[in-house]
């Protein structure tokens, strides 16, 4: 079972208060009527299937009940980070870095 | 004293026998015996049938690892167990022990004739039998294989035992009690550090129990264990034994199964069989020794052929003589010592085998001194002896040729074809394994996780080297948690390192495509069937697996691993490394169901959610179906009625005069704050803005992909106060559906969302009745279809409770659903019983209510919609807000396919010969087409009707709003039906009986 930090929480928690969300920073758009299909395609099905690390969003279900994003790698399950939703993309190669 | 029992060896106390039986004979061991241990203490080495060819086999190991002597285990009703490892089954008295697979007897075995049909059960067997014609498949050959091959027989009683579960915490869990594992939970208890300490034998000392001979620290081994011991539990570590680890899981979370009464005679009243326990340690120490490999020959799987370290075991540990005349085969210079300790126990060695042209002299002196004959530079090519090994076959061996046989009679042969790190654990966190030329097997390399391998696992051999690089393990971990540690290092006498070759399967004098010569002895995998898979065109390890079935067995292929991977790869001409090793998978080994199961069995299984007129409808008789986790009442039974003759009732009851039914279940989630209606219409398909206070409207939620996702009503009772309810089995996926959109899209939107479900009591009434018997208990409005319009509600008092009453109907018929807070759901529900009565009000539960629905044309989302529907395919475009800038679904709704001509839509249909159809039954247009026939859709809904006066049904058909008065055709297994496609409201599609 992971543990998984909750970025609002400030608390490493066991897996089971979380539930994956799919992949991060999939962004609707403002204006959806505006999309041209392919657009809104890509917008609904089209994800990346990482091998190694992988934007992605939990919810903290069974505790703040809130939404963030995570950077995990898909081969080790390890979490290079956590974060708010809506914070910025953090940079891989020193979330990398990190890890070494 | 049996016959094979040495006195003052072992460590099984003889003055306390214990009775047993094995197949119905009574058998006496010794407290501190396996069931192994002590039949083999009568001389008796069959104990059981193989998987598929029915050989006769005995135990080939002493621990966990045994492959071959499964026995099933009873203790009075219910209490059975099969597969159970004899050499791993501790004595206790009155234990009624049976072989397995065998018929009728064990020593006379019918499924025995499968070896001889050796041809049909070859390697990839079942690929190719499922290639002959198909009836014989059936006929012949499934039959034969399903009766000839198997394990033992599942229980079919309940278990009447309990497991339990616990978490445990802690610093460094250390796997394996051995030597190794010892010295590093010395090492690692320092500084309060919070040690645990695993093994799954009965007692701790691994290796150190069948090594007595040792001296450590200048004390003799197993009185060194013993005060050791005692400095462990004194330095506070915990030490938890007859416990398994059986799977090394996500950060350093480890299952432990501890077996706590399998071993008992008598089993203390309200004790769990087994605890399964979930450990999350700091630092995870794997100290799992190493596993002997068997060697590889014709008939190395008769019994009285074993392991000779296994051997060794069983006359130490357990004082057993496995033979009084054993042949010794080894290329590992441990076997040598298992030979000094039998013929110094009292048995006559017959020879050594050794496939090696050089030992060391060491070795010859001390063999020679006990007149034993050591032969270098042999192999064996065959046994003999029915059920019990004879004699041995064994041919020297010069520059490749193999000479002319001798034959050596024999009633044990103890082989070695050296050791294994034992890496399941390892293999379980991802770790990487590394080739070692020199040990020719595969030693521990990188892992994710933070875990290290001490002693035997990772390469060291003897005992001086398991316990120094234990405590080295034990004080790194220390270390890596911040405490200052140091390991000892420790001197030992008679210690027994040394070493061995690996060899792939032996060289013999004979065809090589006779020899049954056994890899995997639980599958029945032989060295032909291996290379018979690679000559098939298997190329990857993985497949030569499958093909073969090598290695997937319940011992997960814990002895033939290595050598089924020696064997291939020379059959592939490739090195060991580039062919690869299949993957471990946990459970280590075969773990109970109960042990997993845990608590959760039973009415634990699953939560069984109850509202507060459950217990109403409980005592009135009702039947109860679940939906989600809830219990609702199906339908409520009088005397000698049947579910139709029940629900026909109920639904001429709601139709005619009043119906009851406890609509608790629904969802229910109170949207509030400023941007309220902004949020509500971004989320649901409806128009919001123009809902007036007071009233209420039907909406439906899609995703952003335009299917269907939920519906229900959702009344306005504030400016930025929404009640909405959504589907019983709905309710969490819509909430998280809410929070998804506002925390992430949306979260400039001032709006808080809560779950209500629970706060409310809903009891549904409907009916002409239903606002007569209403209006006297509804406090400050009148119920007149002008003060109180279909589709509105209120905050009221209903019979002096607090209320959120609506008027709304998903029967068609006068409705009103009136919440009250939840604790007083029983009450209401009462008095609206009570005051019913005078017009015949009746309780109904789920089926009436879906019928009552049907008959209106209103949807079950997810039974009439199953996720690619959208509001136009289910007639609903009605309640899609077009005008709105935005709201989830709406550009999905104009997806080229979604607005394509001839999509699945909501249709009715009504049979010709006035028959139910079935629900999920397919339907076409045309039924005189060729099979197979072109699908054109499927009933969703279908039931009797008292209303319409026969039975109506829902469909997705293709463009079946334009296909109204339409035939279809619904082939069923014994005929066609022909049906007419219809509008989907049956009853009253100008909804006058809405009007008060
Ligand atoms: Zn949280």
């Amino acid at each position: 079972m992971l543990l998984i930090h909750c970025p609002y929480c400030d608390e490493t928690l066991p897996e089971a208060e979380f539930t994956y969300a799919g992949q991060a920073h999939v962004v609707r758009a403002q204006d959806p009527s505006s999309q041209d299909d392919g657009q809104w395609e890509d917008f609904l099905f089209m994800r990346e299937n990482a091998r190694g690390p992988h934007y992605e969003r939990w919810r903290h279900f069974h505790g703040c009940g809130r939404f963030f994003n995570a950077v995990r790698d898909t081969v080790s399950d390890k979490f290079l980070t956590t974060y708010k939703a809506g914070d910025a993309r953090p940079d891989l190669s020193s979330l990398l870095e990190g890890q070494e | 004293m049996s016959q094979y029992r040495v006195s003052g060896r072992g460590r099984v106390d003889t003055g306390k026998p214990v009775s047993f039986t094995f197949d119905g004979k009574r058998y006496t061991g010794a407290a501190g015996d396996t069931v192994a241990s002590a039949l083999l203490a009568h001389g008796v080495h069959l104990m059981g049938r193989s998987f598929k060819y029915h050989r006769p086999r005995g135990p080939v190991a002493a621990g966990s690892e045994e492959p071959n002597a499964l026995i099933g285990t009873r203790r009075g009703p219910g209490r059975f167990e099969p597969n159970t490892r004899a050499t791993v089954q501790e004595l206790r008295e009155g234990l009624e022990a049976t072989s397995q697979n065998k018929y009728p007897s064990l020593k006379w075995d019918i499924g025995a004739v499968n070896d001889a049909a050796y041809m049909l059960f070859s390697a990839g067997f079942y690929y190719k039998t499922f290639m002959w014609p198909k009836n014989f498949w059936h006929k012949v050959y499934e039959p034969f294989i399903r009766a000839a091959a198997g394990l033992g027989v599942a229980p079919c009683e309940e278990d009447p035992d309990h497991y339990a579960s616990r978490y445990l915490h802690c610093d460094v869990l250390i796997v394996g009690a051995g030597p190794s594992g010892l010295a590093a939970a010395r090492a690692a208890a320092v500084d309060g550090l919070k040690v645990v300490l695993v093994d799954e034998n009965a007692e701790a000392g691994g290796t150190l129990l069948s090594e007595p001979q040792a001296t450590i620290d200048g004390q003799p081994a197993w009185d060194w264990l013993a005060s050791e011991l005692e400095a462990l539990k004194a330095a506070g570590v915990k030490i938890m034994t007859r416990t398994t680890a059986i799977g090394y899981y996500h950060q350093n979370m480890i299952g432990l199964c501890e077996r706590l009464t399998d071993h008992l005679t008598d089993v203390p009243a309200d004790t769990p069989r087994e605890r399964m326990w979930r450990v999350r340690a700091g630092q995870v120490v794997l100290a799992q020794g190493a596993l002997e490999k068997p060697l590889v020959f014709h008939g190395n799987d008769r019994p009285g052929v074993m392991l000779a370290g296994s051997a060794q075991t069983f006359l130490n540990r357990y004082g057993v003589l496995v033979g009084k005349r054993p042949v010794v085969l080894t290329s590992h210079d441990s076997a040598w010592y298992a030979a000094f300790d039998l013929a110094d126990a009292g048995a006559k060695v017959q020879a050594i085998v050794d496939l090696r042209d050089h030992v060391h002299v060491d070795l010859l002196t001390e063999a020679q001194r006990r007149g034993i004959t050591a032969k270098l530079g042999y192999t064996a090519s065959a046994t003999s002896g029915r059920l019990r090994v004879s004699s041995i076959r064994v041919n020297p061996v010069k520059g490749g040729d193999v000479g002319t046989a001798e034959r050596i009679e024999c009633d044990a042969v103890l082989m070695s074809g050296g050791w294994t790190p034992s890496l399941h654990l390892f293999s379980h966190t991802k770790g990487t394994l590394a080739w070692d030329d020199d040990l020719t097997t595969f030693l521990p390399g990188k892992t994710p996780e933070d875990c290290v391998i001490a002693g035997a696992s990772r390469g060291p051999w003897g005992i001086a080297a398991a316990l120094n690089d234990g405590a080295e393990k034990g004080a790194a971990v220390a270390a890596a948690l911040g405490k200052s540690a140091s390991g000892k290092t420790f001197a030992v006498e008679a210690d027994r390192t040394g070493s061995g070759i690996t060899v792939k399967e032996l060289p013999t004098d004979r065809s090589p495509g006779k020899a049954k010569a056994f890899v995997d002895y639980q599958n029945d995998v032989t060295a032909k069937d291996l290379r018979l898979a690679v000559r098939e065109g298997m190329r990857s390890i993985e497949h030569v697996k499958r093909y073969t079935t090598n290695g997937m067995a319940t011992d997960q292929g814990k002895m033939s691993n290595i050598n089924g991977l020696n064997i291939a790869s020379d059959a592939l001409g490739k090195a060991q490394p580039k062919v690869g090793l299949t993957t471990f998978r946990p459970p280590y080994t075969p773990t109970s169901f109960g042990a997993f199961a845990g608590y959760h069995r039973g009415e634990h299984f699953e939560v069984t959610r109850k509202t507060q007129i459950d217990s109403w409808a409980e005592e009135n008789g009702a039947v109860f179906e679940p939906v989600g986790q809830w219990r609702r009442a199906w339908y409520f039974p009088q005397a000698g009625e049947d579910m139709d003759a029940a629900v026909g009732r109920e639904c001429r009851a709601v139709r005619e005069t009043l119906g009851m039914f406890d609509a608790s279940t629904l969802g229910k989630i109170e949207v509030v704050g400023p941007d309220a209606v902004e949020f509500m219409n971004r989320m649901y398909t409806n128009p919001w803005t123009k809902l007036a206070l007071g009233r209420c409207r039907y909406g439906l939620l899609c995703g952003d992909d335009g299917y269907i996702r939920d519906d229900g009503v959702i009344g306005r009772l504030g400016q930025d106060l929404f009640h909405v309810t959504t589907t019983t089995g709905g309710a969490a996926r819509v909430m998280n559906m809410m929070e998804d959109y506002l925390q992430t899209e949306w979260p400039d939107l001032n709006v808080w969302l809560t779950s209500t479900t629970e706060q409310w009591s809903t009891i549904a009434l409907n009916g002409p009745n239903a606002a007569k018997l209403l209006a006297p208990l509804v406090e400050g409005i009148e119920l007149t279809d002008e003060a109180f319009p279909h589709m509105s509600c209120l905050e009221c008092t209903v019979a002096g409770m607090p209320a959120r009453l609506f008027r709304v109907s998903f029967t068609g018929e006068i409705g009103f659903e009136v919440n009250v807070p939840a604790p007083m759901g029983r009450k209401l529900w009462e008095k609206l019983w009570e005051a019913g009565q005078q017009y015949g009000i009746t309780a109904y539960g789920t089926e009436t209510m879906h019928v009552l629905r049907a008959e209106k044309g209103y949807i079950i989302v997810g039974q009439d919609t199953d996720g690619t529907v959208t509001p136009y395919d289910a007639g609903m475009g009605w309640a899609v807000g077009k005008s709105k800038p935005d709201f989830v679904g709406k550009r999905g709704m104009a997806r080229p396919d979604l607005v394509a001509e001839g999509r699945k839509q909501l249709v009715g249909l009504l049979t010709e010969d006035r028959s139910k159809l079935e629900e999920g039954a397919q339907i076409v247009f045309d039924a005189d087409q060729p099979v197979p026939m072109k699908m054109v859709g499927h009933v969703t809904s279908a039931y009797h009707s008292d209303a319409v006066g026969q039975p109506i049904a829902l469909a997705l058909v293709e463009g079946g709003q334009g296909r109204m008065g339409e035939t279809v055709h619904i082939p069923m297994p014994d005929r066609t039906i022909a049906a007419t496609i219809t509008s989907t409201v049956f009853v009253d599609p100008e909804n006058t009986r809405l009007k008060i």
